[in-house]
């Protein structure tokens, strides 16, 4: 009989993702904003922060599996005047909704949500942890700044701002390894999207994970003569306006891109903006109002359409649509 | 023998002690005007929840009155204790013992649920920022208030945080969430009042969803339990003394009270939990029972209050 003294590998708790920039960039942050703590609900190995918790044990306070109690207590440190980060899987956000509605938005507090797992990029836990809901559910709160950073340059930059920013503020990172996207000179201000790839004949907004993917779309279409516009919209709100404006007039028709449910989200929000400015066709890539399923993120990308191909075919379709109008 | 406030109003070391009958006095006087300011505002509004503000206008009276260190002058002063009326369809009452204690003004405060009016049915720090937070989401107070009480431990204030939660509203998960939350991290900064009048929105907890056994629930979560009669003013103001020598746990308080107490119609019956239109007549009633004279319920339902 043998037995094994190690202890078993964690998976997914290392690697260049969203959540272990957005862990790492706090803990490095904690020293110059001295009020923060940061909220745990029991996984902070899943969302980054055992880095805070490693470098900054005092100010790292565990709230156990209980989210709602959580998010609303988040409420009353900012009332006395600490800056609280409440931190949890984007899918237990969501239950905690109406606590971020009345506790954190409704009574402004300076309170952020950092949510990690969005999408389906959280990949084999399957459909019941993948939040697809989330930024429409966020986005719908008043007052509340909704920010999906696209790689660990821009979640650090992004970490850093919405530190900086008085107000409650929700945050997407992700689960799985990110691409880079970014130099080192990028630079982040929110509600400003960024130009990543100039093009004339459509341009693909995108957030989160679907930047690179739009980029990825964007070299296919350049096969066959199309210049994709890139543009990573990574605050959802405030949206853009005046960029999306500027890409509407230039380039004529727009794809938007994410992993969320194609209702309410990014897409929703360029289209609102646009619809009341700046009319134009769109194309919608997201998950098609259904809920997700195990499989790696990549094999889920193709299986629910939302993989630089199927962006690719999306920026063909409303490009054609852009000739008959 | 003389019970002293904690810490007096502005020159506070200067201000003279004064015998606990004083003191009980003047609480009773202030529940008195709350009852009455809460008919009068619930009637001009056409709407509201009289049975909950009513049983909880001894609390909030012996709350406001003594046992907490906050004043209308200085609702920013970070070492103030803070009160969370986590049950906040109690807001009427709320808002009376803050007109009491010049929060706010007594007429601009009848402007109950009005468009444009700051009283809104519920507490909402953005319009009155002595509320502390706003509440109207059963549970939410509760955490709210935890979460201050944590903060305030964690900057070593000694400042003390109080909120009153409903029976019914017991009935959320999120109270338990955080029952657990404040006995793990030892909260004895924080003390929950429960105002146990027994009845709900549409009938006795015990036909809803049972409470019972109340108190040892909340012992089973390791909190300081206390169980007095939430009418007998001597009676609060001896626990919060005694609750507030608690250390390592935080406490609560279950305050068995009547629902809609001292207005004899309304006394144990559900349907006074509101919201409810009060008639001309039974607003007269109800503050006649209250004590009121026949100038002053001419002026609670005529004065002009915008």
């Amino acid at each position: 009989m043998s037995m094994h003294a190690e202890a078993p590998a964690l998976i997914g708790t290392s690697g260049d993702s969203l959540r272990e920039a957005f862990g790492k960039a706090l803990s490095s942050l904690a020293d110059e904003f001295k009020n923060v703590v940061v909220l745990d609900a029991d996984i902070a190995g899943g969302t980054g922060v055992h880095h805070f918790r490693k470098s900054h044990p005092e100010r790292f306070l565990q709230f156990g599996i209980a989210e709602q109690n959580m998010m609303a207590a988040a409420g009353g440190l900012a009332a006395v005047g600490l800056q609280p980060i409440v931190t949890t899987f984007a899918v237990f956000c969501l239950r905690a909704v109406e606590q971020a509605r009345l506790s954190l938005a409704y009574t402004r507090r300076n309170a952020k949500i950092v949510a990690s797992h969005p999408g389906l990029d959280v990949g084999p836990d399957g459909g019941s942890a993948q939040a697809l809901e989330d930024l429409a559910a966020f986005r719908a709160i008043p007052g509340m700044t909704v920010i999906s950073p696209a790689d660990p340059v821009e979640m650090a930059l992004a970490t850093r701002a919405i530190l900086e920013f008085d107000g409650p503020v929700y945050m997407r990172t992700g689960r799985s390894p990110a691409k880079r996207v970014f130099g080192d000179d990028h630079t982040f201000e929110i509600g400003k999207g960024n130009i990543v790839r100039d093009g004339k004949d459509v341009t693909i907004v995108a957030c989160g994970v679907e930047v690179a993917r739009a980029i990825e779309a964007a070299s296919i279409l350049a096969e066959s003569g199309i210049i994709a516009r890139v543009v990573n919209m990574a605050t959802i709100k405030p949206i853009d306006t005046a960029l999306l404006k500027r890409c509407a007039k230039e380039t004529g028709a727009i794809v938007t891109a994410e992993d969320h449910n194609v209702h309410g989200g990014l897409g929703g929000a360029v289209a609102e903006a646009l619809a009341q400015t700046r009319p134009c066709p769109i194309e919608f890539i997201g998950v098609k109002d259904v809920f997700g399923a195990s499989g790696e993120p990549e094999e889920l990308a193709t299986a629910f359409g939302i993989d630089a191909r199927a962006i690719a075919e999306a920026a063909k379709k409303v490009i054609s649509r852009k000739k008959k109008s | 023998m003389a019970i002293t406030l904690r810490s007096i109003q502005g020159d506070g070391d200067k201000a003279p002690l004064k015998p606990a009958r004083d003191i009980e006095t003047e609480i009773a006087t202030a529940a008195r005007f709350v009852r009455q300011h809460v008919i009068a505002s619930i009637y001009r509004a056409t709407s509201g929840h009289p049975g909950g503000s009513l049983s909880c206008a001894d609390l909030l009276a012996a709350l406001f009155g003594a046992e907490m260190n906050v004043w209308p002058n200085a609702i920013n002063d970070p070492s103030r204790d803070r009160f969370v009326l986590s049950k906040g369809h109690a807001a009427p009452a709320l808002y009376a013992i803050g007109a009491h204690h010049g929060f706010c003004d007594k007429t601009e405060s009848l402007a109950l649920r009005k468009l444009n009016s700051r009283f809104q049915g519920h507490p909402h720090i953005g319009d009155l920022p002595w509320v502390e937070t706003s509440t109207g989401s059963l549970g939410q107070g509760f955490s709210v208030a935890l979460g201050m009480a944590m903060g305030l431990k964690l900057q070593k204030s000694s400042a003390r945080v109080y909120t009153l939660l409903g029976d019914g509203e017991l009935q959320e998960g999120e109270i338990w969430e955080g029952a657990m939350c404040a006995a793990h991290h030892k909260l004895d900064n924080f003390c929950a009042i429960v105002d146990y009048n027994k009845l709900q929105s549409d009938a006795r907890n015990d036909a809803i969803m049972r409470l019972e056994p109340l108190a040892a629930k909340w012992r089973a979560f390791d909190w300081a339990v206390a169980e007095i009669d939430g009418h007998s003013i001597p009676q609060i103001l001896s626990t919060f003394r005694r609750v507030g020598a608690t250390r390592e746990r935080p406490s609560v308080i279950i305050a068995h009270t009547i629902k809609g107490k001292g207005v004899p119609y309304m006394e144990n019956i559900p349907a006074w939990h509101g919201s409810v239109k009060l008639t001309r007549e039974q607003a007269e009633e109800a503050l006649q029972a209250l004590g009121a004279t026949h100038k002053e319920i001419k002026d609670y339902l005529d004065v002009d209050a915008r």
